[in-house]
Protein backbone atom coordinates (compact mmCIF):
# COMPACT_ATOMS: atom_id res chain seq x y z
CA UNK A 1 0.00 0.00 0.00
CA UNK A 2 2.84 2.53 1.53
CA UNK A 3 4.98 1.49 -2.25
CA UNK A 4 2.14 2.17 -4.07
CA UNK A 5 1.94 5.61 -2.81
CA UNK A 6 5.34 6.31 -3.42
CA UNK A 7 5.22 5.24 -6.72
CA UNK A 8 2.41 8.04 -7.33
CA UNK A 9 4.72 10.68 -5.25
CA UNK A 10 7.58 9.87 -7.31
CA UNK A 11 5.26 10.26 -10.11
CA UNK A 12 3.89 13.50 -9.72
CA UNK A 13 7.42 14.52 -8.88
CA UNK A 14 8.34 13.58 -12.37
CA UNK A 15 5.28 14.62 -14.27
CA UNK A 16 5.53 18.39 -12.65
CA UNK A 17 9.43 18.59 -13.30
CA UNK A 18 8.79 17.50 -17.12
CA UNK A 19 5.49 20.69 -16.88
CA UNK A 20 7.89 22.85 -15.82
CA UNK A 21 10.76 21.97 -18.31
CA UNK A 22 7.46 21.40 -21.06
CA UNK A 23 6.26 25.15 -20.08
CA UNK A 24 9.77 26.70 -20.09
CA UNK A 25 10.18 25.29 -23.36
CA UNK A 26 6.91 26.78 -25.13
CA UNK A 27 7.32 30.00 -24.21
CA UNK A 28 10.76 29.83 -26.03
CA UNK A 29 9.36 28.54 -29.18
CA UNK A 30 6.99 32.25 -30.35
CA UNK A 31 11.05 33.64 -29.34
CA UNK A 32 12.47 31.23 -32.01
CA UNK A 33 9.80 31.45 -34.34
CA UNK A 34 9.84 35.54 -34.28
CA UNK A 35 13.44 35.81 -34.79
CA UNK A 36 13.54 33.50 -37.49
CA UNK A 37 10.71 35.04 -39.52
CA UNK A 38 12.41 38.72 -38.79
CA UNK A 39 16.00 37.45 -39.93
CA UNK A 40 15.08 35.59 -42.94
CA UNK A 41 11.91 37.61 -44.12
CA UNK A 42 13.97 40.87 -43.37
CA UNK A 43 17.10 39.93 -45.07
CA UNK A 44 15.60 39.80 -48.14
CA UNK A 45 14.53 43.27 -48.12
CA UNK A 46 17.69 44.59 -47.00
CA UNK A 47 20.00 46.31 -49.44
CA UNK A 48 21.87 48.94 -50.37
CA UNK A 49 18.44 51.06 -51.15
CA UNK A 50 16.69 50.07 -47.92
CA UNK A 51 19.61 52.24 -46.22
CA UNK A 52 19.82 55.08 -48.82
CA UNK A 53 16.79 55.78 -50.30
CA UNK A 54 13.56 57.79 -49.20
CA UNK A 55 10.29 55.38 -49.18
CA UNK A 56 8.45 55.09 -52.34
CA UNK A 57 4.96 55.90 -53.04
CA UNK A 58 2.42 52.91 -53.14
CA UNK A 59 3.03 50.85 -56.28
CA UNK A 60 6.07 52.04 -57.30
CA UNK A 61 8.83 49.37 -56.40
CA UNK A 62 12.11 49.61 -54.72
CA UNK A 63 13.18 52.62 -51.95
CA UNK A 64 13.86 52.15 -49.01
CA UNK A 65 13.57 53.50 -45.23
CA UNK A 66 16.72 55.45 -44.48
CA UNK A 67 14.49 58.41 -43.14
CA UNK A 68 13.23 56.34 -41.05
CA UNK A 69 16.27 54.66 -39.83
CA UNK A 70 17.90 58.29 -39.39
CA UNK A 71 14.44 59.38 -37.70
CA UNK A 72 14.45 56.41 -34.98
CA UNK A 73 17.89 57.26 -34.26
CA UNK A 74 17.85 61.40 -34.03
CA UNK A 75 14.16 60.59 -31.41
CA UNK A 76 16.30 58.16 -29.38
CA UNK A 77 19.04 59.99 -28.89
CA UNK A 78 16.74 63.22 -27.95
CA UNK A 79 15.27 61.39 -25.84
CA UNK A 80 18.31 60.12 -24.31
CA UNK A 81 19.32 63.69 -23.88
CA UNK A 82 16.22 65.10 -21.60
CA UNK A 83 15.34 61.45 -19.83
CA UNK A 84 19.03 60.38 -18.81
CA UNK A 85 20.43 62.74 -17.16
CA UNK A 86 17.05 64.13 -14.90
CA UNK A 87 16.49 60.26 -14.54
CA UNK A 88 20.16 60.18 -12.94
CA UNK A 89 19.47 63.12 -10.58
CA UNK A 90 16.43 62.16 -9.71
CA UNK A 91 17.80 58.56 -8.83
CA UNK A 92 20.98 60.52 -6.58
CA UNK A 93 17.95 62.23 -5.12
CA UNK A 94 16.59 58.66 -3.72
CA UNK A 95 19.94 57.15 -3.06
CA UNK A 96 21.68 59.98 -1.33
CA UNK A 97 19.22 62.48 0.23
CA UNK A 98 16.11 60.96 -0.06
CA UNK A 99 14.25 59.29 3.48
CA UNK A 100 11.71 61.15 4.05
CA UNK A 101 7.60 60.73 2.85
CA UNK A 102 8.36 62.35 -0.82
CA UNK A 103 11.42 60.13 -1.78
CA UNK A 104 9.13 57.51 -0.86
CA UNK A 105 6.40 59.11 -3.36
CA UNK A 106 8.98 59.63 -5.88
CA UNK A 107 9.72 55.96 -5.51
CA UNK A 108 6.80 54.38 -5.65
CA UNK A 109 5.61 56.75 -8.14
CA UNK A 110 8.42 55.68 -10.17
CA UNK A 111 7.88 51.54 -9.84
CA UNK A 112 3.57 52.46 -10.67
CA UNK A 113 4.96 54.45 -13.59
CA UNK A 114 6.48 51.65 -15.50
CA UNK A 115 3.77 50.02 -16.14
CA UNK A 116 1.77 53.39 -17.42
CA UNK A 117 0.87 52.20 -20.93
CA UNK A 118 3.21 54.23 -23.06
CA UNK A 119 -0.07 55.09 -25.72
CA UNK A 120 -1.40 57.40 -22.26
CA UNK A 121 1.91 59.11 -22.74
CA UNK A 122 1.19 59.85 -26.12
CA UNK A 123 -2.29 61.46 -25.61
CA UNK A 124 -0.79 63.50 -22.74
CA UNK A 125 2.01 65.18 -25.11
CA UNK A 126 -0.30 65.39 -27.98
CA UNK A 127 -2.70 67.53 -25.56
CA UNK A 128 0.25 69.69 -23.72
CA UNK A 129 2.50 69.90 -26.86
CA UNK A 130 1.39 69.32 -30.18
CA UNK A 131 -1.79 71.46 -29.22
CA UNK A 132 0.56 74.05 -27.87
CA UNK A 133 3.01 74.20 -30.43
CA UNK A 134 0.39 73.73 -33.30
CA UNK A 135 2.67 70.80 -34.87
CA UNK A 136 3.66 67.48 -34.42
CA UNK A 137 7.30 67.38 -34.30
CA UNK A 138 10.26 65.36 -33.39
CA UNK A 139 10.43 67.11 -30.17
CA UNK A 140 7.15 65.81 -28.72
CA UNK A 141 8.41 62.71 -29.53
CA UNK A 142 11.61 62.56 -28.17
CA UNK A 143 9.86 64.43 -24.96
CA UNK A 144 7.32 61.34 -24.65
CA UNK A 145 9.79 58.84 -25.24
CA UNK A 146 12.05 60.60 -22.52
CA UNK A 147 8.76 60.46 -20.03
CA UNK A 148 8.98 56.72 -20.46
CA UNK A 149 12.63 56.22 -19.71
CA UNK A 150 12.56 58.57 -16.83
CA UNK A 151 11.01 56.46 -14.32
CA UNK A 152 13.70 53.57 -15.58
CA UNK A 153 17.15 55.22 -15.53
CA UNK A 154 16.09 56.60 -12.19
CA UNK A 155 14.91 53.23 -10.69
CA UNK A 156 18.53 51.64 -11.54
CA UNK A 157 20.50 54.88 -10.16
CA UNK A 158 18.91 54.71 -7.57
CA UNK A 159 19.72 50.81 -6.77
CA UNK A 160 23.30 51.44 -8.32
CA UNK A 161 24.28 54.36 -5.86
CA UNK A 162 22.38 51.53 -2.58
CA UNK A 163 24.85 49.03 -3.66
CA UNK A 164 28.11 51.49 -3.16
CA UNK A 165 29.16 50.85 0.37
CA UNK A 166 29.37 53.84 2.94
CA UNK A 167 32.35 53.62 3.93
CA UNK A 168 33.81 54.74 0.58
CA UNK A 169 31.02 58.03 1.14
CA UNK A 170 32.58 58.36 4.69
CA UNK A 171 36.11 58.17 3.43
CA UNK A 172 35.63 61.08 0.41
CA UNK A 173 33.79 63.11 3.27
CA UNK A 174 36.75 62.48 5.63
CA UNK A 175 39.16 63.60 3.67
CA UNK A 176 37.64 66.88 3.17
CA UNK A 177 35.47 66.62 -0.25
CA UNK A 178 32.17 68.12 -0.43
CA UNK A 179 28.85 66.31 -0.32
CA UNK A 180 28.28 66.98 -4.10
CA UNK A 181 32.13 66.06 -5.00
CA UNK A 182 31.70 63.11 -3.47
CA UNK A 183 28.55 62.18 -4.72
CA UNK A 184 29.66 63.15 -8.35
CA UNK A 185 33.25 61.85 -8.40
CA UNK A 186 33.31 59.02 -5.71
CA UNK A 187 30.11 57.54 -5.59
CA UNK A 188 28.53 57.89 -8.96
CA UNK A 189 32.37 56.78 -10.71
CA UNK A 190 31.84 53.55 -8.83
CA UNK A 191 28.26 53.24 -9.70
CA UNK A 192 29.09 53.77 -13.47
CA UNK A 193 28.61 50.53 -14.71
CA UNK A 194 25.40 49.87 -13.36
CA UNK A 195 24.18 53.50 -14.74
CA UNK A 196 25.08 53.01 -17.89
CA UNK A 197 23.95 49.45 -18.11
CA UNK A 198 20.35 50.83 -16.69
CA UNK A 199 20.41 53.96 -18.80
CA UNK A 200 21.01 51.78 -22.16
CA UNK A 201 18.19 49.20 -21.57
CA UNK A 202 15.98 52.11 -21.22
CA UNK A 203 17.17 53.37 -24.17
CA UNK A 204 16.85 49.60 -26.00
CA UNK A 205 13.15 49.79 -24.71
CA UNK A 206 12.24 53.02 -26.38
CA UNK A 207 13.93 52.50 -28.78
CA UNK A 208 11.08 50.13 -30.34
CA UNK A 209 7.64 52.59 -29.27
CA UNK A 210 5.30 53.17 -31.45
CA UNK A 211 2.21 54.01 -29.36
CA UNK A 212 3.46 57.68 -28.25
CA UNK A 213 4.85 58.53 -31.36
CA UNK A 214 1.72 57.76 -33.33
CA UNK A 215 0.19 61.23 -32.26
CA UNK A 216 3.52 63.49 -31.58
CA UNK A 217 6.51 62.78 -34.24
CA UNK A 218 3.66 61.53 -36.64
CA UNK A 219 5.44 60.03 -39.63
CA UNK A 220 7.14 61.51 -42.48
CA UNK A 221 8.08 60.43 -46.18
CA UNK A 222 11.19 62.59 -46.17
CA UNK A 223 14.45 63.24 -44.53
CA UNK A 224 14.09 64.92 -41.22
CA UNK A 225 14.79 68.18 -41.09
CA UNK A 226 15.07 69.41 -37.74
CA UNK A 227 13.61 68.82 -34.07
CA UNK A 228 10.46 71.15 -34.81
CA UNK A 229 9.02 69.32 -37.60
CA UNK A 230 7.21 65.67 -37.99
CA UNK A 231 9.82 62.71 -38.60
CA UNK A 232 10.02 59.13 -39.76
CA UNK A 233 10.84 56.25 -37.35
CA UNK A 234 11.10 52.52 -37.79
CA UNK A 235 8.27 51.62 -35.64
CA UNK A 236 5.97 53.67 -37.12
CA UNK A 237 6.69 52.68 -40.86
CA UNK A 238 6.60 49.17 -39.58
CA UNK A 239 2.87 49.15 -38.29
CA UNK A 240 2.04 51.46 -41.05
CA UNK A 241 3.83 48.98 -43.68
CA UNK A 242 2.23 46.00 -41.97
CA UNK A 243 -1.27 47.29 -42.14
CA UNK A 244 -1.39 47.70 -45.86
CA UNK A 245 -2.46 45.02 -48.31
CA UNK A 246 0.89 45.62 -50.11
CA UNK A 247 3.48 43.08 -51.31
CA UNK A 248 6.27 45.45 -51.61
CA UNK A 249 5.15 47.36 -47.73
CA UNK A 250 5.30 44.21 -46.39
CA UNK A 251 8.92 43.22 -47.34
CA UNK A 252 10.21 46.46 -46.28
CA UNK A 253 7.70 45.84 -42.76
CA UNK A 254 10.53 43.40 -42.04
CA UNK A 255 13.06 44.59 -43.28
CA UNK A 256 12.35 47.58 -40.83
CA UNK A 257 11.92 45.16 -37.93
CA UNK A 258 15.23 43.31 -38.77
CA UNK A 259 16.89 46.62 -38.35
CA UNK A 260 14.83 47.46 -35.11
CA UNK A 261 15.47 44.30 -33.54
CA UNK A 262 19.07 44.26 -34.45
CA UNK A 263 19.31 48.21 -32.84
CA UNK A 264 17.64 46.87 -29.35
CA UNK A 265 19.59 43.73 -29.39
CA UNK A 266 23.01 45.70 -29.79
CA UNK A 267 22.06 47.73 -27.28
CA UNK A 268 21.22 45.23 -25.08
CA UNK A 269 24.43 43.66 -25.13
CA UNK A 270 26.33 46.87 -25.17
CA UNK A 271 24.24 46.94 -21.41
CA UNK A 272 25.44 43.85 -20.84
CA UNK A 273 29.03 44.55 -21.73
CA UNK A 274 29.54 47.72 -20.29
CA UNK A 275 27.87 46.85 -16.94
CA UNK A 276 30.69 44.15 -16.77
CA UNK A 277 33.54 46.51 -17.77
CA UNK A 278 33.13 49.13 -15.02
CA UNK A 279 30.75 47.26 -12.72
CA UNK A 280 33.24 44.65 -11.28
CA UNK A 281 34.88 47.20 -8.90
CA UNK A 282 31.89 48.68 -7.68
CA UNK A 283 29.99 46.22 -6.06
CA UNK A 284 33.47 44.60 -4.49
CA UNK B 1 35.76 81.11 6.21
CA UNK B 2 34.26 81.93 2.81
CA UNK B 3 35.67 78.72 1.73
CA UNK B 4 32.90 77.45 4.46
CA UNK B 5 30.61 79.15 2.96
CA UNK B 6 31.14 77.92 -0.77
CA UNK B 7 30.58 74.32 0.57
CA UNK B 8 27.31 74.96 1.71
CA UNK B 9 26.22 76.96 -1.38
CA UNK B 10 27.81 73.97 -3.70
CA UNK B 11 25.83 71.28 -1.42
CA UNK B 12 22.77 73.35 -0.99
CA UNK B 13 22.80 73.72 -4.54
CA UNK B 14 23.58 70.19 -5.58
CA UNK B 15 20.46 68.71 -3.19
CA UNK B 16 17.83 71.38 -4.88
CA UNK B 17 19.17 70.19 -8.09
CA UNK B 18 18.57 66.55 -7.45
CA UNK B 19 15.30 67.36 -5.81
CA UNK B 20 14.36 69.17 -8.74
CA UNK B 21 14.63 66.28 -10.42
CA UNK B 22 12.70 63.82 -8.38
CA UNK B 23 9.85 66.78 -8.31
CA UNK B 24 9.82 66.28 -12.51
CA UNK B 25 8.62 62.66 -11.84
CA UNK B 26 5.87 63.67 -9.47
CA UNK B 27 4.81 66.30 -11.83
CA UNK B 28 4.84 64.19 -14.73
CA UNK B 29 2.45 62.07 -13.18
CA UNK B 30 0.34 65.17 -12.26
CA UNK B 31 0.14 66.67 -15.89
CA UNK B 32 -0.83 63.24 -16.86
CA UNK B 33 -3.61 62.76 -14.54
CA UNK B 34 -4.80 66.56 -15.17
CA UNK B 35 -4.07 66.11 -18.87
CA UNK B 36 -6.35 63.02 -19.34
CA UNK B 37 -9.15 64.81 -16.60
CA UNK B 38 -9.35 68.02 -18.67
CA UNK B 39 -9.27 66.65 -22.29
CA UNK B 40 -12.20 64.36 -21.25
CA UNK B 41 -14.74 67.38 -20.06
CA UNK B 42 -16.04 67.40 -23.31
CA UNK B 43 -17.49 63.81 -23.35
CA UNK B 44 -17.95 64.02 -19.41
CA UNK B 45 -20.09 66.68 -20.07
CA UNK B 46 -21.94 65.13 -22.67
CA UNK B 47 -22.23 61.49 -21.62
CA UNK B 48 -21.41 61.46 -18.13
CA UNK B 49 -20.92 58.02 -16.48
CA UNK B 50 -22.98 56.71 -19.25
CA UNK B 51 -19.84 56.54 -21.35
CA UNK B 52 -18.65 53.74 -19.56
CA UNK B 53 -22.31 51.61 -19.61
CA UNK B 54 -22.96 52.27 -23.31
CA UNK B 55 -22.69 49.85 -25.90
CA UNK B 56 -22.22 51.90 -29.04
CA UNK B 57 -19.22 53.40 -29.86
CA UNK B 58 -20.14 55.12 -33.56
CA UNK B 59 -17.97 58.51 -34.37
CA UNK B 60 -20.24 59.15 -37.23
CA UNK B 61 -23.71 59.67 -35.28
CA UNK B 62 -21.01 61.20 -32.49
CA UNK B 63 -22.63 57.87 -30.21
CA UNK B 64 -19.92 57.47 -27.70
CA UNK B 65 -19.82 54.34 -25.36
CA UNK B 66 -16.95 52.39 -24.32
CA UNK B 67 -18.21 49.09 -22.87
CA UNK B 68 -17.66 47.29 -26.48
CA UNK B 69 -13.84 49.12 -25.42
CA UNK B 70 -13.93 47.53 -21.82
CA UNK B 71 -15.12 44.46 -22.65
CA UNK B 72 -12.20 43.74 -25.69
CA UNK B 73 -9.99 44.55 -23.04
CA UNK B 74 -11.16 42.64 -20.27
CA UNK B 75 -11.67 39.33 -22.57
CA UNK B 76 -8.42 39.56 -24.34
CA UNK B 77 -6.29 40.10 -21.19
CA UNK B 78 -8.66 37.20 -19.93
CA UNK B 79 -7.37 35.07 -22.27
CA UNK B 80 -3.69 36.14 -21.87
CA UNK B 81 -3.59 35.77 -18.32
CA UNK B 82 -5.19 31.58 -19.01
CA UNK B 83 -2.26 31.40 -21.30
CA UNK B 84 0.50 32.89 -19.71
CA UNK B 85 -0.34 32.41 -16.04
CA UNK B 86 0.04 28.42 -15.60
CA UNK B 87 3.33 29.18 -18.48
CA UNK B 88 4.92 31.80 -16.49
CA UNK B 89 4.36 29.78 -13.30
CA UNK B 90 6.04 26.73 -14.94
CA UNK B 91 9.31 29.13 -16.33
CA UNK B 92 9.51 30.32 -12.39
CA UNK B 93 9.22 26.73 -10.80
CA UNK B 94 11.68 25.56 -13.28
CA UNK B 95 14.35 28.46 -13.12
CA UNK B 96 14.25 29.14 -9.19
CA UNK B 97 13.84 25.47 -8.05
CA UNK B 98 14.77 22.67 -10.87
CA UNK B 99 16.97 24.08 -13.34
CA UNK B 100 20.91 23.22 -13.73
CA UNK B 101 22.42 26.26 -12.12
CA UNK B 102 24.21 26.25 -15.81
CA UNK B 103 20.96 26.33 -17.24
CA UNK B 104 19.75 29.35 -15.49
CA UNK B 105 21.61 32.24 -16.77
CA UNK B 106 20.95 30.98 -20.12
CA UNK B 107 17.40 30.47 -20.38
CA UNK B 108 16.49 33.73 -17.92
CA UNK B 109 18.30 35.43 -20.90
CA UNK B 110 16.19 34.03 -23.39
CA UNK B 111 12.61 34.48 -21.32
CA UNK B 112 14.15 38.36 -21.09
CA UNK B 113 14.50 38.54 -24.47
CA UNK B 114 10.97 38.04 -25.38
CA UNK B 115 10.62 41.16 -23.54
CA UNK B 116 13.51 43.27 -25.49
CA UNK B 117 11.41 42.27 -28.54
CA UNK B 118 9.13 45.47 -29.58
CA UNK B 119 5.51 45.39 -29.31
CA UNK B 120 5.37 46.65 -33.12
CA UNK B 121 7.33 43.30 -34.03
CA UNK B 122 5.20 41.11 -32.14
CA UNK B 123 2.74 42.74 -34.33
CA UNK B 124 4.33 42.38 -37.95
CA UNK B 125 4.92 39.03 -36.57
CA UNK B 126 0.81 38.44 -35.81
CA UNK B 127 -0.35 39.40 -38.66
CA UNK B 128 2.20 37.33 -40.77
CA UNK B 129 2.73 34.21 -38.86
CA UNK B 130 0.47 33.72 -35.83
CA UNK B 131 -3.17 35.39 -37.46
CA UNK B 132 -2.73 32.55 -40.35
CA UNK B 133 -2.07 29.74 -38.23
CA UNK B 134 -5.03 30.60 -36.17
CA UNK B 135 -7.29 31.03 -38.81
CA UNK B 136 -6.52 27.54 -40.24
CA UNK B 137 -5.21 25.15 -37.19
CA UNK B 138 -5.98 26.62 -33.94
CA UNK B 139 -9.97 27.96 -34.82
CA UNK B 140 -11.19 25.06 -36.71
CA UNK B 141 -9.52 22.87 -33.82
CA UNK B 142 -11.46 24.48 -30.81
CA UNK B 143 -14.49 24.69 -33.08
CA UNK B 144 -14.62 20.88 -33.60
CA UNK B 145 -13.87 19.74 -30.38
CA UNK B 146 -15.66 22.91 -28.25
CA UNK B 147 -17.89 24.43 -31.05
CA UNK B 148 -20.54 23.64 -29.03
CA UNK B 149 -19.60 26.06 -26.28
CA UNK B 150 -21.06 29.55 -27.16
CA UNK B 151 -17.30 30.68 -27.02
CA UNK B 152 -16.07 28.75 -29.93
CA UNK B 153 -18.19 29.84 -32.73
CA UNK B 154 -18.52 31.78 -36.20
CA UNK B 155 -16.26 32.49 -39.03
CA UNK B 156 -12.89 31.19 -39.24
CA UNK B 157 -11.16 35.27 -39.33
CA UNK B 158 -7.87 34.82 -37.79
CA UNK B 159 -7.89 37.88 -36.32
CA UNK B 160 -9.78 38.67 -33.50
CA UNK B 161 -9.93 38.00 -29.87
CA UNK B 162 -8.31 34.91 -29.93
CA UNK B 163 -5.16 35.88 -31.61
CA UNK B 164 -4.83 39.36 -29.55
CA UNK B 165 -5.06 37.19 -26.12
CA UNK B 166 -2.35 34.71 -27.53
CA UNK B 167 -0.44 37.19 -29.25
CA UNK B 168 -0.89 39.35 -25.24
CA UNK B 169 -0.06 35.99 -23.28
CA UNK B 170 3.43 35.82 -25.35
CA UNK B 171 3.75 39.30 -24.41
CA UNK B 172 3.48 39.21 -20.59
CA UNK B 173 4.75 35.64 -19.97
CA UNK B 174 8.44 37.23 -19.38
CA UNK B 175 7.21 40.17 -16.65
CA UNK B 176 4.89 37.03 -14.91
CA UNK B 177 8.04 34.63 -15.06
CA UNK B 178 10.65 37.04 -13.96
CA UNK B 179 8.78 38.84 -11.06
CA UNK B 180 7.36 35.39 -9.51
CA UNK B 181 11.03 33.61 -10.00
CA UNK B 182 12.53 36.21 -8.11
CA UNK B 183 9.33 35.75 -4.84
CA UNK B 184 10.50 32.16 -5.35
CA UNK B 185 14.08 33.27 -4.55
CA UNK B 186 13.34 35.14 -1.57
CA UNK B 187 11.12 32.19 -0.13
CA UNK B 188 13.94 31.41 2.24
CA UNK B 189 15.95 28.20 2.05
CA UNK B 190 14.90 26.72 5.59
CA UNK B 191 11.45 26.48 4.20
CA UNK B 192 12.34 23.95 1.50
CA UNK B 193 14.78 22.47 4.19
CA UNK B 194 12.30 21.60 6.48
CA UNK B 195 9.71 19.63 4.33
CA UNK B 196 12.79 18.08 2.44
CA UNK B 197 14.00 16.58 6.18
CA UNK B 198 10.58 15.70 6.53
CA UNK B 199 11.17 13.07 3.27
CA UNK B 200 8.93 14.96 1.01
CA UNK B 201 9.69 14.95 -2.85
CA UNK B 202 11.15 17.98 -4.65
CA UNK B 203 7.29 18.48 -6.03
CA UNK B 204 5.82 18.20 -2.69
CA UNK B 205 8.26 20.58 -1.09
CA UNK B 206 7.49 23.14 -3.63
CA UNK B 207 3.65 22.36 -3.68
CA UNK B 208 3.16 22.71 0.02
CA UNK B 209 6.13 24.63 1.70
CA UNK B 210 7.17 27.16 -1.39
CA UNK B 211 4.59 28.26 -3.51
CA UNK B 212 1.91 28.89 0.03
CA UNK B 213 4.66 30.76 0.97
CA UNK B 214 5.12 33.02 -1.72
CA UNK B 215 1.25 33.19 -2.72
CA UNK B 216 0.57 37.15 -2.10
CA UNK B 217 4.24 37.69 -4.26
CA UNK B 218 3.04 35.51 -7.14
CA UNK B 219 -0.49 37.28 -7.45
CA UNK B 220 1.51 40.39 -7.78
CA UNK B 221 2.96 39.19 -10.64
CA UNK B 222 0.08 37.90 -12.15
CA UNK B 223 -1.68 40.93 -11.42
CA UNK B 224 1.68 43.34 -12.81
CA UNK B 225 0.97 40.71 -16.07
CA UNK B 226 -2.72 41.85 -16.10
CA UNK B 227 -1.80 45.57 -16.16
CA UNK B 228 0.77 44.98 -18.86
CA UNK B 229 -1.72 42.81 -20.64
CA UNK B 230 -4.19 45.82 -20.60
CA UNK B 231 -2.33 48.66 -21.40
CA UNK B 232 -0.77 46.54 -24.52
CA UNK B 233 -1.29 48.53 -27.66
CA UNK B 234 0.63 48.43 -30.50
CA UNK B 235 0.35 44.29 -30.95
CA UNK B 236 -3.34 44.43 -29.71
CA UNK B 237 -4.27 46.56 -32.64
CA UNK B 238 -2.65 45.06 -35.53
CA UNK B 239 -4.14 41.57 -34.56
CA UNK B 240 -7.79 42.36 -32.55
CA UNK B 241 -9.56 43.18 -35.98
CA UNK B 242 -10.70 46.73 -34.86
CA UNK B 243 -14.20 46.53 -34.34
CA UNK B 244 -15.77 47.89 -31.11
CA UNK B 245 -18.84 45.27 -30.71
CA UNK B 246 -19.82 42.75 -27.84
CA UNK B 247 -20.17 39.27 -28.85
CA UNK B 248 -19.39 35.76 -26.65
CA UNK B 249 -17.13 34.34 -29.62
CA UNK B 250 -13.50 34.48 -28.78
CA UNK B 251 -13.15 34.36 -32.91
CA UNK B 252 -14.92 37.52 -33.53
CA UNK B 253 -13.06 40.76 -34.34
CA UNK B 254 -12.74 43.22 -30.98
CA UNK B 255 -11.23 46.26 -29.78
CA UNK B 256 -9.64 47.55 -26.92
CA UNK B 257 -9.49 51.01 -24.95
CA UNK B 258 -5.85 51.13 -25.92
CA UNK B 259 -6.58 49.79 -29.76
CA UNK B 260 -8.89 52.33 -30.13
CA UNK B 261 -6.82 54.93 -29.38
CA UNK B 262 -4.44 53.70 -31.66
CA UNK B 263 -6.63 53.70 -34.46
CA UNK B 264 -8.64 56.83 -34.24
CA UNK B 265 -6.68 59.21 -32.17
CA UNK B 266 -4.98 60.96 -35.16
CA UNK B 267 -7.76 60.86 -37.30
CA UNK B 268 -10.47 62.35 -34.87
CA UNK B 269 -11.28 66.02 -36.81
CA UNK B 270 -14.40 66.38 -33.88
CA UNK B 271 -13.52 67.47 -30.72
CA UNK B 272 -16.50 65.20 -29.33
CA UNK B 273 -14.98 61.91 -30.98
CA UNK B 274 -11.10 63.47 -29.20
CA UNK B 275 -12.40 64.20 -25.95
CA UNK B 276 -14.61 60.80 -26.36
CA UNK B 277 -10.73 58.98 -26.93
CA UNK B 278 -8.98 60.59 -24.06
CA UNK B 279 -11.74 59.79 -21.68
CA UNK B 280 -11.30 56.24 -22.81
CA UNK B 281 -7.64 57.17 -21.72
CA UNK B 282 -8.60 57.74 -18.56
CA UNK B 283 -10.14 55.09 -17.90
CA UNK B 284 -7.38 53.07 -18.86
CA UNK B 285 -4.92 54.99 -16.75
CA UNK B 286 -7.16 55.19 -13.29
CA UNK B 287 -7.53 51.02 -13.97
CA UNK B 288 -3.68 49.96 -15.04
CA UNK B 289 -2.53 52.29 -11.69
CA UNK B 290 -4.58 50.69 -9.50
CA UNK B 291 -3.64 47.31 -10.82
CA UNK B 292 -0.05 48.70 -10.48
CA UNK B 293 -0.20 49.68 -6.98
CA UNK B 294 -2.26 46.59 -5.89
CA UNK B 295 0.69 44.40 -7.92
CA UNK B 296 3.73 46.11 -6.34
CA UNK B 297 2.38 46.36 -2.54
CA UNK B 298 1.84 42.57 -3.32
CA UNK B 299 5.47 41.97 -4.52
CA UNK B 300 6.81 44.07 -1.08
CA UNK B 301 5.50 42.44 0.79
CA UNK B 302 6.49 39.41 0.17
CA UNK B 303 9.89 40.71 -0.29
CA UNK B 304 9.73 42.24 3.19
CA UNK B 305 8.32 39.29 4.89
CA UNK B 306 10.57 37.14 3.34
CA UNK B 307 13.50 39.64 3.65
CA UNK B 308 12.78 40.00 7.25
CA UNK B 309 12.50 36.12 7.95
CA UNK B 310 15.38 35.66 5.84
CA UNK B 311 17.57 37.43 8.42
CA UNK B 312 16.44 35.92 11.43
Amino acid sequence: MSGGRNYRRKFMNTLMFVLAMGATAVALVPLASILMYVVAKGLTALNWDFFTQLPRPVGQPGGGLGNAIIGTIILVVAASFIGIPVGILAGIYLAEFGRGRLAGLVRFICDVMTGIPSIIVGIVVYGTMVLAMKRFSALAGAVALAVIMLPLVTRTTEEMLRLVPNSLREASLALGATRWRTTLSIVLRSAMGGIITGSLLAVARIAGETAPLLFTALNSRYWPTGLLDRIASLPVYIYTYATTPYEEMHRLAWGAALVLVAMVMLTSIAARMAGRRFGGGGRQ
Amino acid sequence: MPNHKNRQVGDGFFHGLTLLAALVMLGVVIIIALQLVKGSQPAYARFGLGFIMGSRWDPVHGQFGSLPLIYGTIVSSLIALLIAVPLSLGIAVYLAELAPSRLRGPVSFLVELLAAIPSVVYGLWGIFVLVPWIRTTVEPLLHRFLGWLPFFQGNFYGFGMLAAGVILAIMIIPTIAAVSREVLLAVPNTQREAMLALGATRWETIKMAVLPYGRSGLLGAVILGLGRAVGETMAVTMVIGNRPQISPSVFELGQTIASIIANEFSEAFDDLHLAALVMAGLVLFTVTLLLNVVARLLVWRTARIAGGAGKE
